[in-house]
């Protein structure tokens, strides 16, 4: 960095030199994060928070909002709106009941021979793109909006996971089924019995020494290219105690599991996710497009963006992964009933919006959303621990929401 | 013997890093029209929300004097308590509502806490007539022209008994006819005694009906002139304006046409609301290598109609007509298809139809031409600022960086995002609807030498615009377009004025092709 800004002297000054350049407000989602995790680490009883019991809890029992959150943040972007995914999310886990188990009392289903657990997986996400291209059909080509859409395929999703399942539960699911929900890597911990390590999960170990590497490279290259291209980088000092903040919190997170049973399989899915879904967003024309579609979409049309077949393909890559969360809460549940997924829409739309997301599009990303999603469950989270009842919870989650929002819209104004 | 109505004492008025007015004076005589002039970012809508209460008292220095009282104004429903009203360039109309709820939106006439609404359809009626507006008080305003929405304003405005009327560019958006009945309008009211202020980039407008001038630059009043006492035309204006003498407005160039690049025939488009309305009749026309070619029309004419339904279809219904492109016929069923064929638009809307405001420079600019920094299926963002930062060198586009965003730019450097955008996409033909639209003098200047560069580097370039000097001032070769049809076709030699006017004025004669 060149000297050219004017030094300030003293410590506030110095500290204010140092930050230069760094955008508070993308920040402060996550430092709010962190405020909250460090507040339930004192008050919780024993800090119950902390228990590794805990941490992997918390990651399988908000995987499937998280999972909805990716889809919804894209949907958001480009100025549309999905009620429906929490219904869908049931029609889809009852679709999985039916080909992974097929209970013979279903009637009408007797046919059907219960398939091996991978084409139950594959089968579901089919018939969630299905789901996608009929809501897609209607707000892209029928020009209906995605408000009304959706509230009516929030009706009638429901109404079909309801038919599907005949007013009954299915269920027991096969194992395999069940460990995208509830399993773990290397459960047994049997490479670290390999190599004598009884206390901790050495896949885990791995798996988050491998993350974090990963992590620093990438943030590291993106830097170089910048620098590079001769644009402006956030100031050095900010950038190692971000990432260093960061690979402190993934070491510990991941140390925590270890302890316990290990990596999650949602959280392995939740990082495949958490990455291509960045990358599509930042780095593919459908991304770009998006963001454009949703910043100005007749600018978007007269500079030769098809939005019809965007906007289409948005609603069938919702589909699928309301498909994929309805798997998770089946898996996790280990029985598909017709009222999971209640309200599961709702969720998903305020872990959006508190990551930043512009209630008139164009505006957010898929690690703010995740991390409002994860604000959510650690707020969730540590109020059951401490005991907090349902009426109070859902009081403090309303204000969180209305205060996330609020504080976006003040920074955004300010900067104006 | 005539007072002064208003007099704005050392007005300054700062924002964080910048001085918006510094020591302002202004003084306008009750009774006469006070024309406003200064580029874009001088200071002028800065006044005028100082006058009329949208920056409260106390938060500048100096005073206001209006009627020999000084003003302590808290917001706008102050000022039109006194009787200030302003109109401002974006008309503040409720598209749904009819014309009468509209001018007594807000200040609507109640018996016992109740609309009193046959009263309010005959007092619209009594300002409508006042304006010579004979439509009904009951019709919505989105089912009325611009030019007619502009006069609504106006009886709003007259509904409030107001002593000094404001006007903010109010003939930007209109036609010639229209412009010509609002103009004629100020000067009856001006007979009644009313006061008037006007702002407006129409200098030939100016000259025609303002009594006094006063000019502000960067945020400073350069002088007041006197527009019956000095012998002063818009020469004089344009100078006080930029700060010196503008003998030339537009760069001179040695044209090098080449062969025809570009060409439509028996173009016919119909209203996308209305199938049977023909609005671009069998239009012919066509460009060369190396030629900038006009299209003057009349607002309304079939103009942008013309070019954004030859853009991909992107305007209109049942289309039907032939484009070449270097002699081959191209589809341009869409946009895609367009931009594919080598043929690039640029909108006369930038706000509405050009730009992403909440982006930045360099994803703006790359927009329409991704696929170009796209490998393996990653977009290169470095890249995009590479190529954007070039171009903010070259078309001298002020702004920090490439990142920074389009929105907070002014609109000659928001054009010249817009214009680099469709530079990047490397068309043969670029059709360019009103590129200097909402931009001040020195802006346009950069804007004609850029069309001009285009053209000396072999491109077409079409030029769709409103002001017929312009015109006149950068093409090869000018059509005329009225009612949808074009009209004339006018070579550099035969250039007049008179003619196009007159051939933009042709009105269609019975027509059953």
């Amino acid at each position: 960095m060149s000297n050219i800004t004017e030094q300030e002297s003293g410590f506030i000054g110095k500290l204010r030199n140092r930050l230069k350049g760094v955008d508070l407000r993308q920040n402060a989602i996550f430092l709010a994060l962190l405020t909250l995790i460090a507040y339930f680490a004192i008050t919780t009883p024993n800090h119950a928070s902390l228990t590794p019991d805990n941490w992997s809890n918390l990651v399988v029992q908000n995987g499937y909002i998280l999972v909805l959150a990716i889809g919804m943040v894209m949907i958001i972007i480009a100025g549309h709106i999905d009620l429906s995914v929490g219904s869908v999310a049931a029609f889809i886990g009852a679709v999985s009941g039916i080909l992974a188990v097929r209970p013979l009392e279903q009637n009408g289903w007797d046919w059907l021979p219960a398939s091996p657990w991978f084409v139950a997986i594959i089968g579901a996400i089919i018939v969630g793109a299905l789901v996608g291209m009929w809501q897609g059909f209607w707000v892209a080509y029928m020009g209906i909006p995605a408000f009304i859409v959706t509230l009516a395929g929030m009706l009638l999703f429901r109404g079909l996971a309801l038919m599907t399942l005949q007013n009954s539960n299915i269920g027991p699911f096969p194992d395999a089924f069940r460990a995208i929900g509830n399993g773990f890597v290397d459960k047994e911990n049997t490479l670290g019995k390999d190599f004598g390590i009884e206390s901790h999960n050495l896949v885990a170990l791995i798996i988050t020494a491998v993350g974090i590497l990963a992590l620093l490279w990438s943030s590291l290259s993106t830097r170089r290219g910048r620098i590079k291209y001769n644009q402006s980088v956030e100031p050095r000092t900010w950038f190692f105690v971000k990432n260093t903040l960061l690979a402190v919190m993934i070491g510990y997170v991941g140390n925590k599991l270890s302890q316990s049973s290990g990596i999650p399989w949602t959280l392995v899915l939740l990082i495949v996710l958490i990455v291509i879904y960045t990358i599509i967003m930042k780095q593919t024309t459908f991304g770009r497009h998006i963001y454009a579609i949703g910043g100005n979409l007749h600018a978007a049309v007269l500079s030769g963006i098809n939005v019809r077949r965007v906007n289409f393909w948005l609603f069938v890559n919702m589909g699928m992964l309301s498909a994929l969360s309805g798997i998770l809460i089946t898996a996790r549940m280990n029985s598909a009933v017709p009222k999971a997924g209640d309200g599961f829409e709702l969720d998903a739309i305020s872990s959006v919006f508190i990551g930043g997301a512009s209630v008139q599009g164009g505006v957010g990303t898929v690690t703010g959303s995740i991390v409002g999603g994860m604000i959510q469950g650690v707020l969730g989270n540590g109020m059951n621990l401490n005991s907090v009842g349902i009426d109070f919870q859902m009081t403090i989650k309303g204000l969180v929401l209305l205060f996330a929002v609020a504080f976006d819209v003040w920074s955004k104004r300010r900067t104006k | 013997m005539t007072e002064n109505i208003l007099e704005m004492r050392n007005i300054t008025k700062t924002f964080p890093g910048v001085n918006a007015l510094t020591d302002v004076t202004l003084k306008v005589k009750r009774g006469e029209i006070h024309a406003i002039c200064g580029e874009n970012g001088a200071g002028k809508s800065t006044l005028m929300k100082v006058l009329s209460g949208v920056y409260p008292h106390g938060t500048y220095d100096g005073d206001i004097v209006f009627e020999n009282q000084v003003l302590n104004l808290k917001n706008i429903r102050d000022s039109e308590h006194l009787g200030i009203v302003i109109i401002h360039q974006e008309l503040a109309l409720s598209p749904h509502l009819s014309i009468a709820e509209n001018i007594f939106l807000n200040n609507e006439i109640k018996s016992r806490g109740l609309i009193d609404w046959n009263k309010t359809g005959l007092e619209a009626q009594k300002l409508l007539a006042k304006v010579g507006l004979s439509e009904d008080p009951n019709t919505p305003v989105n089912k009325i022209g611009v030019g007619k929405q502009q006069l609504v304003e106006i009886a709003k405005a007259l509904s409030k008994r107001v002593k000094l009327l404001i006007l903010d560019e109010p003939t930007a958006a209109l036609n010639d006819a229209d412009s010509a009945h609002l103009l004629d309008l100020l000067r009856q009211f001006k007979s009644q005694g009313m006061t008037c202020i006007i702002i407006s980039h129409k200098l030939n407008e100016i000259a025609a009906i303002a009594d006094q001038t006063t000019i502000i630059r960067d945020g400073f009043v350069i002088e007041t002139l006197d527009m019956r006492a000095d012998k002063v035309d818009q020469e004089r204006i344009i100078k006080g304006m930029v700060g010196r003498e503008m003998n030339n407005r537009y760069p001179v160039r040695d044209p090098k046409i080449g062969e025809e690049v570009f060409r439509v025939e028996n173009w016919v488009v119909h209203h996308p609301d209305d199938h049977e309305r023909v609005v671009v009749d069998h239009a012919n026309l066509n460009v060369k290598a190396g030629e900038i070619v006009g299209l003057a029309g009349i607002m309304g004419a079939g103009r942008t109609e013309l070019a954004r339904s030859v853009f991909g279809h992107s305007w209109g219904a049942k289309i039907s007509g032939t484009v070449f492109v270097n002699g081959k016929e191209v589809k341009v069923k869409t946009v895609r298809q367009a931009i594919d064929a080598g043929i690039a638009y640029s909108t006369e809307d930038r706000k509405r139809f050009g730009l992403n405001l909440i982006d930045d420079i360099k994803r703006n600019i790359s927009l329409a031409s991704l696929e170009d920094f796209t490998k393996y299926g990653l977009v290169n963002a470095n890249e995009e600022f590479k190529i954007a930062s070039q171009y903010r060198d070259s078309m001298n586009i002020k702004a920090p960086s490439a990142n920074s965003i389009v929105g907070k730019l002014s609109g000659g450097n928001q054009q010249k995002v817009v214009l680099s955008q469709w530079i990047n996409v490397d068309p043969e033909i670029l059709i360019l609807d009103e590129p200097t639209r909402g931009i001040d003098v020195g802006a346009k200047y950069e804007i004609y030498t850029i069309i001009q560069e285009l053209a000396a580097k072999g491109k077409a370039v079409l030029v769709i615009s409103s002001e017929l000097p312009e015109l006149l001032g950068i093409c090869d070769r000018i059509y005329a377009i009225a009612e949808g049809s074009i009209t004339g076709e006018v070579a550099r030699k035969d250039f007049s004025p008179e003619l196009l006017m007159q051939y933009m004025t042709t009105a269609k004669e019975a027509s059953n092709v």
